[in-house]
């Protein structure tokens, strides 16, 4: 999967030239790889998928094998500019405790998902399957995918969690959706900051 | 079996070579070597450019042997990474291999003449570290012509050497492979040291570190210190399925000969060492382990200590090993994010406990090659 993707750009769009950038979930480094080129970002990848990083090494990007689920505890406070966790907040169990460490070590954070709402997985549910689409390309017994959310529920968390939401962007495909995005975005974007504004 | 793909081979028959230095060694604890030898191994061939050479540093029983084989038939310690076709690739790379000063295969060492006195060194042998194995293969690399290390790769202490190295001479090594290593020995693997020490040093046949001139050798320590050492290279799972509980004759007999298998393999591995290794060595090599700490002079502050490296980095513990657990490897990798280095980690699962990275393990190999052939020359 090392094609371009078209959330690269507005995450690219939101990271300056030279910041430092973790990507949670970093895949085959691919987007680092794209951040590298683009913004001349120094990107760490975390992957703990063996096979995952054997791709990131292949790619030259920098990649640290540790289990996320742990947190991110040898990271310093503040350290990366951005952190980013593309496509992969729906495989973590500890959702609110990825954020807390996102927030943490970074002064923003950039999260992406699958937006369980879309109306294609309405329709879906609604003719009594699961939803498979691009964005959900698995059936319900392999799906790598733990917890099941949409735009909404996650504005209601960032609420609750006194998250700042900075930015948001929603897409069906590689098109904008500004209205009703909770029915007709299948992926959304979010920038993120901590409401304290600790941000150093 | 026919493979599309080129075939890892061996680098053939290898012989060691002998580099004598006349210009004296400032040691670290103060003591100065007037003169030495190195003796060390090379494979492939330097290029015009001088850019493709790579430093493979060895562990506390190592040597300069790191592939090939000799006449006799012993291949080197690490013959499955370095050949043609293998991870560290000699058709792209020109690999050396060095016995570390102190050691006991040919480089000077307590077993070597004293050229002040005309007698083997024994405990004279001044306390080496690992600074000053860095500082000693640097010449050798300038006897060579070898301005700068595409890479410097070592495991255990000789990742320790290879983390050394970017922070002693951080122009000279473009990128460092620190492998199964600590940036410093714990209290528990000191004193995992300090029992196969202690074992030495009380041996009768010891005698202060002299005993060459009486004709004997503390077998016995030395065997002793070995078993400790292979208890703690092993996982209590590898050493589980290994050797169980088996017993030889099936059933308890009530002796203190051998009984349980494992009693049988560490005697053996004892016994075999003792053979060939020198006493005194063991003694300095664990000395320079604990010694190793590079943020000591930074108050213990390890991202103070990488300030001054410029190379990139590739970390790899396994799962299974606890006298250079993961979370050691962490340290470094953490560090060295901190410091701003380009690095890589990678935790192979690995059944076979720290002597993991003397093995070909698929992941393993596969990350190293993977990060080796990016390696620009």
């Amino acid at each position: 999967m090392s094609f371009h993707r078209f959330d690269y750009d507005v995450i690219a769009n939101w990271i300056e030239p030279g910041e430092r950038v973790l990507d949670l979930g970093c895949g085959d480094g691919s987007l680092l790889r794209y951040l590298g080129d683009v913004r001349q970002v120094r990107g760490y990848g975390v992957e703990n998928d063996p096979a995952r990083l054997l791709a990131c090494a292949r790619n030259g990007v920098n990649v640290i094998q540790i289990d996320m689920e742990q947190g991110l505890a040898g990271f310093d406070d503040g350290f990366f500019d951005h952190v980013i966790m593309s496509l992969s907040l729906q495989a973590m169990r500890n959702t609110q405790g990825i954020l807390k460490e996102m927030l943490r070590v970074g002064h923003e954070a950039v999260v992406s998902f699958p937006n369980f709402a879309y109306w294609r997985h309405r329709q879906s549910i609604l003719n009594g399957r699961m939803p498979v689409s691009k964005n959900l390309p698995y059936q319900w017994y392999d799906t790598p995918n733990v917890r099941f959310f949409t735009i909404a529920d996650f504005d209601a968390l960032c609420e609750q969690e006194g998250i700042v939401i900075r930015e948001r962007l929603a897409f069906d495909e590689d098109k904008v959706i500004v209205d009703e995005p909770n029915f007709l975005a299948s992926v959304a974007l979010y920038r993120l900051a901590r409401a304290d504004g600790a941000a150093g | 079996m026919q493979e599309a793909q080129s075939v890892a081979q061996s680098v053939g028959l290898v012989v060691p070579q002998t580099a004598h230095f006349t210009e004296p060694l400032p040691l670290k604890s103060g003591g100065v070597l007037p003169q030495y030898d190195l003796v060390y191994e090379t494979y492939g061939t330097l290029n015009a450019a001088r850019s493709n050479a790579v430093l493979v540093c060895h562990a506390l029983s190592g040597s300069h042997h790191v592939a090939g084989q000799y006449a006799d038939g012993s291949v080197g310690w690490w013959d499955n990474l370095v050949g043609p076709g293998k991870p560290l690739d000699t058709n792209r790379f020109f690999v050396i291999g060095v016995n570390n000063l102190g050691g006991c295969y040919g480089s000077s060492g307590p077993n070597s003449t004293n050229p002040a006195t005309g007698k083997p060194w024994g405990a004279d042998f001044p306390f080496v570290t690992v600074e000053d194995w860095v500082d000693a293969q640097a010449r050798l690399a300038d006897r060579l012509g070898i301005e700068r290390f595409a890479a410097v790769v070592g495991g255990s202490l000789g990742g320790m050497q290879a983390l050394s190295w970017t922070l002693q001479y951080p122009d000279r090594v473009a990128h460092a492979l620190v492998i199964a290593s600590a940036p410093k020995l714990t209290a528990q693997n000191i004193a995992f040291n300090e029992v196969a020490r202690q074992a030495i040093l009380k041996d009768p046949d010891f005698h202060a570190g002299h005993y060459y001139e009486h004709g004997v050798v503390p077998t016995r320590g030395l065997a002793l210190a070995r078993m400790i050492g292979h208890i703690t290279y092993l996982s209590d799972d590898a050493m589980g399925q290994k050797f169980g509980r088996a017993l030889r004759h099936d059933k308890p007999v009530f002796s203190y000969d051998v009984e349980f298998e494992i009693e049988s393999y560490l005697r053996y591995q004892g016994d075999k060492f003792a053979g060939y290794f020198d006493a005194n060595t063991y003694l300095l090599t664990t000395k320079a382990l604990d010694y190793y700490d590079p943020a000591f002079d930074y108050n213990g502050d390890l991202v103070a200590a990488l300030e001054r490296a410029k190379a990139d980095y590739l970390v790899v513990s396994f799962t299974t090993d606890w006298r250079f657990a993961p979370s050691r490897s962490r340290e470094i990798v953490y560090a060295l994010m901190h410091s701003d280095r380009r690095v890589s980690y990678a935790e192979i699962d690995c059944a076979a406990g720290h002597d993991s990275f003397l093995l070909d393990e698929p992941q393993y190999h596969a990350v190293l090659q993977a990060y080796i052939d990016n390696i620009q020359l």
